[in-house]
């Protein structure tokens, strides 16, 4: 009899391909301590404001250190209740609509868990956050990606929706700003798309954890269209706008049936999110909006230099209407993505994504993350101009 | 807002050529448009900041803050003494308060006989002035907006993460 541990690992799991990025990880690691600029991060370069600490170390201090309801904090779930009205124009009931999760990355788990059945059709738009097609295919769903192009500054269209849709379909993911493209949809074009999934009845699935570091225009949730509301959860949490990605402090909103599914799947698991940060959050949510508006102007800011910049370079880029990232074609250098993502940072040390480990949409380009000092983003357009320039490449 | 404006208010410590690739305008634009809030006297001048706790920053030199009240005038209210006060050398920021007393006055002087002597001698014996209040300053924690000890810990973010 085979004494190989790996004959004890779940079939499934066997079968899940390794995230691109931890690959590109290793690389950029063997050059620790030789000057890297590394715009591959996915997370905001400030620290958590610091009045929000504060109220962390002061829950600590009133020996706030025991269990939450499932749910979390009721403070907290009311303050999120406020928070998504004013901001996203759509009501959900406190007490039994709003769980709050260890990031949005346990609401994304938890809802592939509690409504994918195994074979169950999942739409979502690639290139795409690393971990959709993942969380499908571990609730053992079948994942169906919908291509997004940068003629379109990456929004999802409903033709391209109706394109890819098979009979049986049952959700569709959405990540509108999307991690890695900046791509987002105008209040028109989710129109389209909510029109679409009451059509084909599709429930959606909403992760809106950009939606503060929107640029040009505002932010429509397609929880807030007409109709949506019932078919709609809506995912966010407090890691991009509040800077808080360290706390691992997000949530879901939707139908109070769906909710509980939820919560079902989150009790049995990690039962409830640290007390400490959701504390936290209840600050971040009562006081943090002037930091939020003063971290997107920097971004803002980030994002008309590096676009610049990299078109100046020949990177054609369009210019991401939310997010901190910039995702701009390399295929004019005549290198693959990968190529260019390798040689960029051996040569200068630059380190990019290769956009193919965001889905095979992403082929051709690389993901930048502006969220880092205007020096080191200066200094970093500097280094690959003189990459794309030289004849090394 | 004039972009250079608001690079000066929020844009860290970059110099005129970083202020130009991040407003997308050439370095003698910069330039150009820092002049023009100079003529304005929006921007007064650059200074550095330095950790004063280091001897070699503070040069000797000994800080104090002075609470003075003075006694408004008919036409110019406080402005006239103000404005006296603020142009001898020792006095390096000078503000109008609300409270209970007039004049805020930051003060250096090469050693504490010397800021003493300037308050004993100069300041209180103008006239107008009611009485001073002087406090010595031990040591900074915060020094316009820069933390001095204990700071942020360094970055430990990854260097790619999702």
């Amino acid at each position: 009899m085979s004494t190989d541990p790996k004959k004890w690992v779940a079939g499934h799991v066997a079968a899940l391909p390794k995230s691109g990025i931890r690959d590109f990880f290793e690389l950029v690691a063997k050059l620790k301590g030789q000057g890297v600029i590394s715009l591959g991060v996915g997370e905001p370069d400030f620290v958590t404001p610091w009045h929000i600490r504060e109220a962390a170390i002061f829950a600590l201090e009133r020996g706030k250190t025991y269990y939450t309801s499932n749910l979390g904090l009721i403070e907290l779930r009311r303050a999120i209740s406020t928070y998504v009205e004013e901001h996203f124009a759509v009501s959900y009931r406190p007490d039994d609509q709003i769980i709050v999760t260890v990031g949005v990355s346990e609401a994304l788990d938890l809802a592939c868990r509690a409504f994918i059945n195994p074979g169950d059709k999942v739409m979502f738009h690639q290139p795409c956050y690393v971990s959709y097609h993942p969380s499908v295919a571990l609730a053992h769903g079948n994942a169906i990606a919908v291509p997004t192009f940068a003629k379109d500054n990456f929004a999802l269209t409903a033709e391209a929706l109706r394109a890819a849709w098979q009979p049986g379909a049952k959700m569709l993911m959405l990540n509108l700003p999307c991690n890695p493209t900046g791509g987002t949809c105008d209040r028109a074009q989710l129109e389209a798309i909510a029109k679409f999934c009451i059509e084909k009845d599709l429930l959606v699935l909403t992760d809106e954890i950009y939606s503060e570091l929107t640029f040009d225009g505002s932010h429509t949730s397609i929880a807030s269209l007409p109709g949506m509301a019932n078919r709609t959860v809506f995912l966010h949490g407090f890691s991009k706008a509040f800077a808080m990605t360290g706390w691992r402090i997000g949530y879901a909103c939707g139908p109070a049936p769906l909710i509980d599914a939820m919560m079902k799947v989150h009790q049995y698991s990690m039962l409830c999110a640290s007390i400490i940060a959701q504390e936290a959050a209840l600050e971040a949510l009562k006081h943090g909006w002037d930091s939020v508006l003063k971290m997107r102007e920097q971004y803002h800011r980030r994002r008309d230099l590096v676009v610049r910049r990299f078109n100046e370079i020949g990177l054609t880029c369009h210019s991401p209407r939310g997010s901190f990232y910039a995702f701009p074609n390399v295929a004019t250098t005549g290198l693959s993505e990968k190529d260019f993502a390798v040689g960029l940072l051996e040569k200068e040390k630059v380190a990019v994504v290769p956009g193919l480990a965001f889905g095979e949409n992403g082929r051709g380009h690389v993901r930048a993350c502006f969220a880092t000092s205007y020096e080191q983003l200066i200094e970093a357009c500097d280094r690959m101009e003189r990459f794309v320039q030289s004849g090394q490449r | 807002m004039n972009p250079v404006l608001k690079l000066l208010i929020d844009g860290g410590s970059l110099t005129t050529s970083q202020m130009a690739k991040v407003a997308g305008l050439t370095e003698a634009e910069v330039n150009q448009q820092l002049e023009q809030l100079k003529k304005e006297k929006i921007f007064l001048g650059w200074r550095p900041v330095l950790d004063l706790s280091h001897e070699a920053a503070a040069a000797g030199a000994v800080r104090g803050v002075i609470e003075v009240r003075i006694t408004p005038e008919r036409g110019g209210g406080f402005n006239r003494l103000a404005d006296r006060i603020s142009r001898f050398d020792e006095v390096e920021s000078c503000y109008l308060m609300s409270g209970g007393y007039d004049l805020l006055v930051f003060v250096k002087g090469g050693s504490l006989q010397k800021v003493a002597s300037f308050v004993s001698e100069k300041l209180s014996t103008i006239e107008g002035v009611l009485s001073t209040s002087t406090h010595f300053m031990l040591r900074c924690y915060k020094e316009q907006g820069f933390l001095l000890d204990g700071g942020e810990a360094q970055s430990a973010r990854l260097d790619i993460a999702p």
